[in-house]
């Protein structure tokens, strides 16, 4: 058969096949096929956003956690500088309590050792004196001619004494 | 070299000549009958054996007259073109006439031609694998592709990227997207189907006139019809001085005619021209043989090396074909549905 002229029954077959496959296909083949390549597409690019909104998310959702963590880290150490200062502090009180409670014993004391010592101090003029007298007494009960006997006298009482 | 001459001598003289009148001798090799009789259409399905051993497919020959209506029968009927059959018979250049010279009444011939079949056969594989792929979208939703998809998918997301929503404003890309699939899968399945020499293979449907006139038809219809208004104006009142009219509208008007018609030509001429070469190499095997054995068998590596070579080169010309008859395609009905804001 001729090359450059066109046969009409390959043209009429040609017509025929073509608007059945043209029909067929479209119906069959390229709607369901385009419909589902974009539906893939679409779920594709949804899960990517998504998969960027979380990743956005993750990525604020641990910046807080890190500001919350610097921010319970901070609170902490505040606590146990209080802490530290309410012992330092109460244990200074303590001491300074103590100390005012030691000096006042202390001066007590002293006053009641002087007390003590002012009374023994007394006691003793008294006892002193009386002594004196009593050794006054003796010496006036005894014969008061002799010198010698005089000073044994005194030496005597005075021995006694100690 | 007198076998080079006849080689020639064959292909520019389109064939006509017949085994049997090649004065007295029926089994001199004739290349160029022998690459015309398969790059051309037939009524039968040659597989192999030449001359009366030849063995083909029968098809059946559909034929409608006035005086006869419509007559169906196989063309084995005609024993490979030697006798004549309920008044018709098969011409040298394997058209049917009548068998009575001096009828000139017109039949039209509607065989089941070897295109016929081998386009059927092509759209028939194509359908299924399309389809079938259709289908076991549905069971897969959802999930990635796999197997067959992955080679037709891209074909697929090819043609309406980068062809479709290239060349088409977007709005209106896919609506033309099932035409331009059609067309860019039947020449390419056709196109691969050629090159298998063997049946249902090695028919040049995509190398014929005829089909790639209905194509360029199909694409005519398409790009005219659906043709605003801003591609008319831009024929019939260009922006151009007045008197320029004279020779700008003309020069547009053949341009819509051109456009299609290239279109036939390009596709036409680039498959037919890939079998004859093909059809070529292989040929000098035989004419070299003519002329001594010993030259046939050294010839023939060198000679199937370059079909080889040819056909990966047809391979990559299969592919190109279908894209670019399917870009220019999208381009036109780009051009005639584009919105200009001037």
């Amino acid at each position: 058969m001729q090359l450059v002229t066109p046969a009409i029954g390959l043209v009429f077959w040609m017509l025929v096949t073509f608007s059945l496959l043209l029909v067929i296909l479209k119906k069959f083949a390229w709607k369901p096929i385009l419909e589902s390549i974009r539906e893939r597409e679409q779920t594709i690019e949804d899960s990517l956003s998504l998969a960027e909104k979380t990743k956005a998310d993750m990525i604020r959702l641990q910046g807080e956690n890190e500001s919350l963590l610097a921010e319970a880290r901070k609170e902490r150490d505040a606590l146990l500088k209080e802490a530290r200062e309410m012992r330092d502090k109460i244990v200074g009180d303590a001491k300074a309590t103590a100390d005012d409670e030691a000096k006042k014993l202390l001066t007590r004391a002293q006053e009641e050792i002087e007390k003590q010592k002012a009374a023994a101090i007394d006691e003793l003029k008294r006892e002193v004196s009386v002594l004196s007298v009593q050794i006054a007494e003796k010496l006036m009960q005894q014969q008061l001619d002799n010198n010698q006997a005089q000073q044994a006298i005194i030496e005597k009482q005075l021995s006694q004494l100690n | 070299m007198a076998n080079h001459s006849t080689t020639s001598h064959g292909m520019s003289s389109n064939t006509s000549h017949s085994v049997t009148e090649k004065s007295g001798e029926p089994t001199k090799y004739d290349p160029g009958k022998m690459i015309m009789d398969h790059v051309t259409d037939a009524h039968d399905w040659h597989l192999w054996g030449e001359g009366q051993d030849a063995v083909s497919l029968p098809l059946p020959i559909i034929l409608y007259s006035s005086s006869k209506g419509i007559v169906c029968f196989s063309s084995s009927k005609f024993h490979h073109g030697h006798e004549a059959f309920d008044g018709f018979m098969i011409n040298e250049k394997g058209g049917i006439q009548w068998a009575d010279e001096n009828n000139k009444e017109a039949i039209i011939d509607l065989s089941i031609t070897k295109n016929v079949l081998a386009m059927i056969l092509g759209v028939l594989t194509l359908g299924f694998i399309v389809t079938g792929m259709a289908m076991s979208y549905g069971k897969n939703k959802g999930r990635a592709p796999k197997g067959f998809h992955n080679l037709v998918e891209p074909l697929i997301l090819f043609i309406r990227d980068d062809v479709a929503r290239a060349s088409i404003p977007k709005s209106k890309a896919d609506k033309y997207l099932p035409l331009l699939l059609s067309i860019f899968f039947f020449i390419f399945t056709l196109n691969l189907f050629g090159l298998i020499p063997i049946f249902p293979g090695g028919a040049n449907v995509t190398g014929n006139i005829a089909i790639t006139m209905v194509l360029a038809v199909i694409v005519f219809l398409t790009v005219n019809l659906s043709a605003n208004k801003y591609y008319w104006k831009h024929i019939f009142l260009p922006d151009v001085p007045v008197w320029m009219y004279v020779i700008i509208i003309p020069i547009e008007i053949l341009g819509v005619v051109l456009k299609p018609f290239v279109l036939m030509l390009r596709l036409f001429a680039n498959i037919t021209a890939g079998h004859i070469i093909i059809l070529g190499f292989f040929s000098l095997i035989f004419i070299f043989g003519a002329m001594k054995p010993g030259l046939g068998y050294a010839v023939s590596p060198l000679s199937v090396a370059f079909t080889v070579f040819m056909s990966l080169l047809e391979l990559l010309v299969a592919f190109l074909q279908a894209f670019v008859f399917t870009l220019l395609t999208a381009i036109y009905i780009g051009s005639a549905v584009e919105e200009h804001h001037h």
